[in-house]
């Protein structure tokens, strides 16, 4: 223990309320999912993972989760890349609109994106007679998470690329490399880490996400049932045991995913020697 | 002499290349493409909530806003972020003072653990509740016959709304306090203040703005959840209905005009959020400058 921490008052009293609070709301909570879990046995987890419905709603999730993060790596660092270097109207306003994903209620983005791309819808009825459905399939699901998760890579990737010394560039450029060049080899190297913790976290709340993708994912089981909407209706057949079997594996398939990803943060940093925000 | 000819050679090739930005064109195009994008996917969805709104009439807007079922959801949100909010920033508080201010082992591990809400799914958060307080549940059957209703009733929607709150305000002001340090707490407790004395005189003006932007994210979440709290309320029409879940049910039953009218209130309260967001991270900036200024002088 260092000596400041004998100076100043109050480390029993706040980090013991902290743990409490903290194991009351989130530890044992989250721990009687897991209890759970154990109590329904091998046997019983592999018929449950085994219907092919509750399978194909958890690739479903997964796989427009991922998808839904890699659109928003390439969005999110263009809109990040034109907000720090170049100047045109109204930037301070998309500037702050950037967080309106984080601050406007999923369910009010859900049925606003389901109107829109609606086939009567104001994007929608262009886009319908071209054959290109959104609403009510796994597009329109795709569409609501990169809604959902701009905001993660955008504001993750900004400061890294604010910070950056545009000296680096104008030597690069000094010795003979041209624009692809340093882009490629200087630029996106030193934003890959930040990059990487944008697609982690858009990634994670793409999976779980229930209220902006409900409304436009039209619901057929066996295309477009999310999974925490097989969890809901699990619930709601008052069938605790299955309901607790597909979350647990996506909190599992998620948490490794997550370590993955740190794995791989971690080699990043250590190879441009800097650290994700 | 050659030495200067070198730069000036140097600063023509440099000029000529311009390889530290794109030409225009390009720059034209990569901001075209990305306000195209960002119109068709933030801003109509924003625009097009409150076109829906008042497509049959003002006088259609206003019934279904003062319908008694709104006006019921309304309170049970301001209620729910009565509760949720202030628990929260007792726990940010503390969590970032000990965080922050003390060396102790497990620190990282904390950290981690307040960060778990936000990688969790709503509706696993909602489902740990009916796990617990089910009638199946863990006390499902001591609630039943103390006639206490947790699940489907007020106290989940809190619960459910205070787990998926909590990292909010700790993770704005664990970083902000740990950049502080502890010089200026060390000093006033040295001068002879009380710890408490201390924590309101010293640390508050300085986490003030933190706190503030922590509260103001922390609010919109709790007003706005929808998949936790849709999993505990039992969506009892003027009993149970936070605002998103009458946003649900109106849209469902093809009230789209009315459900439309709901949502523009929670986008006036995503719009406000971003207004006062913006407006403290410029008071922060300012403050930052004028610490940094006091601290050259």
């Amino acid at each position: 223990m260092s000596q400041r921490s004998r100076v100043l008052p109050g480390f029993g009293l706040s980090l013991g309320f902290t743990l409490a609070y903290l194991s009351l709301i989130v530890l044992i909570p989250l721990s009687a999912v897991f209890i759970k879990s154990l109590g329904i046995g091998w046997d019983g987890l592999w018929e449950i993972l085994s219907s092919e419905r509750i399978l194909k709603s958890l690739q479903l999730s997964f796989s427009a989760a991922l998808i839904a993060a890699l659109v928003n790596v390439v969005f999110g660092l263009l809109l990040a890349w034109c907000l720090v270097r170049y100047s045109f109207p109204g930037k301070r306003i998309i500037d702050a609109l950037v967080d309106l994903p984080f601050a406007l209620p999923t369910a009010v983005a859900g049925i606003a994106l389901t109107s829109l791309y609606a086939p009567t819808g104001w994007i929608g009825q262009y886009l319908e007679p071209i054959g290109i459905k959104v609403a009510y399939t796994p597009i329109g699901i795709t569409l609501a998470l990169i809604f959902i998760g701009l905001p993660f890579v955008v504001r993750t990737v900004q400061p890294v690329l604010s910070d950056m010394e545009t000296e680096l560039e104008e030597a690069a450029s000094a010795l003979g490399a041209n624009r692809f060049q340093i882009i490629t080899k200087i630029i996106l190297p030193i934003l890959f880490p930040a990059l990487l913790t944008g697609f982690a976290l858009a990634f994670a709340r793409g999976v779980g996400e229930y209220g902006s993708v409900i409304f436009i994912a039209g619901n057929q089981p066996y295309e477009t049932e999310i999974a925490p909407l097989m969890i809901i209706s699990r619930l709601e057949e008052y069938d605790y045991a299955g309901a607790t079997t597909i979350a647990v594996v996506m909190l599992l398939i998620s948490f490794a995913i997550l370590f993955l990803i740190n794995l791989l943060q971690a080699w990043a940093s250590r190879r441009t020697g800097r650290t994700a925000p | 002499m050659s030495l200067t000819t070198n730069s000036n050679a140097l600063a023509e090739k440099l000029q000529s290349r311009d390889a530290t930005r794109e030409p225009a064109w390009v720059r034209n195009l990569l901001i075209t493409i990305a306000l195209i994008f960002f119109l068709s996917c933030l801003i109509l969805p924003l625009i097009l909530v409150f076109v829906e709104a008042f497509k049959q009439g003002v006088a259609v807007y206003f019934q279904a806003l003062i319908n008694p079922d709104t006006l019921s959801a309304v309170k049970l949100t301001l209620l729910t972020a009565a509760i949720a909010v202030p628990l929260n920033v007792v726990f940010g508080v503390a969590a970032a003072w000990s965080v922050a201010k003390f060396n102790f082992r497990g620190k990282s591990i904390l950290t981690t653990i307040i960060d778990i809400p936000f990688s969790v799914s709503p509706v696993i958060a909602g489902m740990m509740l009916v796990l617990i307080f089910g009638t199946q549940g863990w006390m499902g059957s001591w609630l039943m016959d103390h006639d206490i209703k947790v699940l489907y009733a007020v106290p989940a929607i809190v619960l459910a709304t205070i787990f998926i709150t909590v990292p909010f305000v700790a993770r704005e002001l664990i970083p902000l306090m740990e950049a502080q340090g502890t010089e200026e707490e060390e000093a006033a407790i040295v001068l002879g203040a009380s710890g408490w004395q201390t924590f309101c005189k010293v640390t508050l003006p300085n986490i003030k703005w933190g706190l503030i932007y922590g509260v103001i994210l922390c609010n919109a979440r709790a007003m706005g959840e929808f998949g936790a709290v849709s999993v505990v309320s039992g969506h009892i029409r003027g009993e149970t209905n936070t605002l998103p879940l009458h946003v649900e049910i109106l849209y469902n039953e093809y009230t789209f005009s009315a459900a439309f009218a709901v949502s523009s209130l929670l986008a006036l309260l995503a719009i406000v959020t971003l207004i006062l967001k913006t407006w403290v991270e410029i008071r922060q900036e300012k403050q930052n400058k004028r610490n940094e200024e006091s601290q050259v002088s």
